[in-house]
C-alpha cells in the first residue's frame, strides 16, 4: 500500500495538519485508520441517528479527539467502537442543544432508551453499510452526487482527495456533497436495502457507480496517478463488501471479477515514458497473477447464477488473461462472448469489439467488412476507437494510405496523450511504409 | 413524510375513443386511486381538465396580468395529483410507479416543506380560527 502520500484526514472540522511538517508513523497509520473504519462508523452511526449528515459531522469531531487521544495512549483495540461512543456522545450532546425541535427530542428519546451503539455485532454493520450503500446510490442523485458519496461514506476519501480525483475545486466538490445529502435528507431517501422488485434497478446502479469509480481510475482521464490507482483500489473494496453482501448476485461477482482482471494489468498497460501499451505488446510477466486467478475463479463460479453483461465483460477479459501470448489467445472464446454480451446489452461499441475479435479469428479482411458495416450506420463516426480498429486492419493488410487516413480521423478524435502517442507513432510508421512503397515502385 | 405526486403526460384528448376505451381510462386510474386509498398512503388529489381552460395570473409592479392557459411549450401537461403520505421516498416512488400515468407521461415527486405544529398554529390563530 502506498499510503505515505500526506493526507488532509482531518477534514474540514479541524485547521488540519501543518503541510510543514513530514507526517510520522502515527500520521501514516491514522490515515490508513480513517480509510478502514470511516465506512463502517458512518454507517453504524447513520442508521441510529438517521440522518448521514449528523452522523459524518459527530464523527469528524469523534476523529479529531480520537486523533489527540491515540498519540498520547495508543490506539484502542477496537477503533470504531471508540469513535461510535465518542461520536454518539457528541451527538446527543448536540441534539440536547436543539431541544426547541420536536423530531429530535423524539429522536434523543429514542437513542436513550435502546442505547443502540452499546453492542453492534460485526454482521449487523456489514448489513449498515450495504443499506448505506443503496442509499449512497440511489437513481434519485445524479450520477456525479452518486459517485462522490460513494467515495466519501463508504470510502473514507476525503473531499479533497474526491476533488482532486475529478479536478473540481474542493468547493465545488463539497457543494456537490453536501447538496446531495441535503437531497437524501428533504427528499426522504431511505437508508433500507429495497425489496426484491425494486432491486434490479436499484444494484445495476450501485455496480454502474463502482465501474465509473474504477473507470475514472482506469481511463487516466484527470487526477494524479496516485489518486487514480487508489480509485481502482477503492472501486475493488467495494465490490469486495458488495459480493459478501450479495453473495447470490452473479453481477456483483461478475463486476468484481472484471474489475479485478483490468486491474492485473494495470503494470504493463503503461510503457516508461506514460505511453500506452496494446494488449498484444504487453509484458504478460507483469500481471499480477494473484488477480488474474481470482478473476478466473470468479467468474468460473458465477457462470452458472447467470451471464449479465458484468459477468460476460470479465469472462472475456479472462479469456485475455488466462492466455499465455497474444497469438495464443482463444479468439473463437472471444468472438462468442461478445456476441452473447450483444444480445443481453446491444451497443455498437461492443459490436466493433466484436468484429476486432473476428479479425484475430478469420484474418483482417473480415474484420474490416464487418467494421465497416458498423461504421455504414454512422452512430460510431466520432468514436475514435472505430477509426482506430480500422486502421489497424487497413495497416495489417498492408493498405497503408487508407491506414494512415483512418488514423489521422482517430488523431482527430482523440483527446487522452497516451493514446494520441500510440496512433501518432502509428500513423509515423504507415506513412513511412507508402512512401517507401511508393518509391520502389515508382523506381523501374 | 408527505409528497405531491404530479402527473405530467399528454393532454389526453377524449373526442376519438370510443365508450369502452374511455371506460378503461377511468376504470384504470379508479382502480389505482381505490388502491392508494385503501394503503392509506393518499391525503387526496384530483385530476385537472386540459390546459386549454387554465388561466394564468401574474402581478407585476402592482398590475394585475390575467391571461389564458400556460404557454410553454411542452409535450407533457400537468393532468392531476394525489397528495402521499408514506414513510419514504423509495414507498412513494414504488406507488408512482403503479401509476397508469406513468407508462405515457412522467411523475414527479416533490416533497412538501412542513413547517410544523407551530407554524400551523399561527396559520390558524392569523385565520381567527385558532380553538375551533
Amino acid at each position: 500500500m502506498t499510503t505515505t502520500r500526506k493526507r488532509s484526514w482531518s477534514g474540514r472540522a479541524s485547521p488540519g495538519p501543518d503541510p510543514s511538517v513530514t507526517p510520522g508513523e502515527f500520521e501514516i497509520a491514522a490515515a490508513r485508520l480513517y480509510r478502514e473504519v470511516w465506512g463502517r462508523a458512518v454507517a453504524a452511526l447513520t442508521r441510529t441517528l438517521g440522518d448521514l449528515d449528523l452522523a459524518e459531522d459527530v464523527l469528524q469531531e469523534a476523529w479529531i479527539v480520537a486523533l489527540e487521544r491515540w498519540r498520547a495512549d495508543g490506539v484502542p483495540s477496537d477503533p470504531t467502537a471508540w469513535l461510535l461512543t465518542t461520536a454518539r456522545n457528541k451527538a446527543v450532546d448536540r441534539i440536547r442543544r436543539a431541544t426547541n425541535l420536536k423530531s429530535k427530542e423524539r429522536l434523543l428519546v429514542e437513542s436513550d432508551s435502546t442505547d443502540p451503539l452499546a453492542e453492534i455485532p460485526d454482521s449487523s454493520i456489514t448489513d449498515d453499510r450495504l443499506r448505506l450503500m443503496f442509499t449512497c446510490c440511489h437513481p434519485a442523485l445524479s450520477i456525479e452526487a452518486r459517485v462522490a458519496l460513494t467515495l466519501r461514506t463508504l470510502g473514507g476519501l476525503t473531499t479533497p482527495e474526491i476533488a482532486s480525483a475529478f479536478l473540481v475545486t474542493d468547493t465545488t466538490m463539497g457543494q456537490r456533497l453536501s447538496r446531495a445529502k441535503r437531497k437524501i435528507k428533504v427528499a426522504g431517501i431511505p437508508y433500507e436495502v429495497p425489496p426484491d422488485h425494486a432491486l434490479p434497478e436499484r444494484l445495476a446502479s450501485i455496480l454502474a457507480v463502482n465501474y465509473l469509480i474504477f473507470s475514472e481510475g482506469y481511463a487516466s482521464s484527470s487526477g494524479t496517478q496516485l489518486v487514480r490507482r487508489e480509485l481502482c483500489e477503492e472501486a475493488i473494496r467495494l465490490a469486495r463488501l458488495l459480493v459478501a453482501f450479495m453473495p447470490d448476485e452473479a453481477e456483483a461477482r461478475g463486476l468484481l471479477a472484471l474489475l479485478l482482471l483490468h486491474h492485473s494489468r494495470r503494470m504493463a498497460r503503461l510503457g516508461p515514458s506514460g505511453d500506452l501499451v496494446l494488449l498484444e505488446d504487453q509484458d504478460r510477466t507483469q500481471w499480477d497473477r494473484a488477480a488474474i486467478e481470482e478473476g478466473l475463479a470468479l467468474v468460473e463460479r458465477a457462470l452458472p447464477l447467470g451471464a449479465g453483461p458484468y459477468l460476460l465483460q470479465a469472462a472475456i477479459a479472462g479469456a485475455h488473461a488466462g492466455a499465455d501470448s497474444f497469438e495464443s489467445t482463444d479468439w473463437a472464446q472471444i468472438v462468442v462472448l461478445y456476441g452473447l454480451l450483444y444480445e443481453r446489452a446491444p451497443s455498437p461499441v461492443v459490436e466493433l469489439n466484436r468484429a476486432v475479435a473476428v479479425a484475430m479469428r478469420d484474418g483482417a479482411a473480415v474484420g474490416l467488412d464487418l467494421i465497416d458495416r458498423i461504421r455504414a450506420e454512422k452512430s460510431l463516426e466520432r468514436f475514435h476507437l472505430l477509426h482506430a480498429a480500422r486502421a489497424d486492419l487497413l495497416r495489417r493488410m498492408g493498405r497503408n494510405d487508407e491506414a494512415a487516413e483512418s488514423y489521422e480521423r482517430a488523431l482527430e478524435l482523440q483527446q487522452s496523450a497516451p493514446e494520441r502517442r500510440y496512433l501518432e507513432n502509428r500513423l509515423a510508421e504507415v506513412r513511412n511504409r507508402s512512401s517507401l512503397h511508393t518509391s520502389e515502385s515508382g523506381n523501374p | 413524510m408527505r409528497y405531491l405526486m404530479l402527473i405530467y403526460g399528454p393532454q389526453w384528448d377524449p373526442s376519438g375513443a370510443s365508450a369502452e376505451q374511455m371506460q378503461a381510462v377511468m376504470d384504470e386510474w379508479t382502480d389505482f386511486t381505490a388502491d392508494v386509498l385503501k394503503r392509506g398512503v393518499s391525503d387526496g388529489g384530483e385530476a385537472l381538465e386540459p390546459v386549454a381552460t387554465a388561466t394564468t395570473v401574474r402581478v407585476r409592479n402592482g398590475e394585475r396580468l390575467t391571461t389564458d392557459g400556460p404557454f410553454a411549450e411542452t409535450n407533457e401537461v400537468l393532468g392531476g395529483y394525489y397528495l402521499l403520505n408514506c414513510d419514504n421516498l423509495d414507498k412513494a416512488i414504488e406507488i408512482a410507479a403503479q401509476c397508469p400515468g406513468a407508462r405515457d407521461g412522467s411523475i414527479e415527486l416533490r416533497p412538501i416543506t412542513e413547517f410544523g405544529d407551530d407554524y400551523q398554529k399561527e396559520v390558524m390563530e392569523r385565520a381567527g380560527l385558532a380553538g375551533s
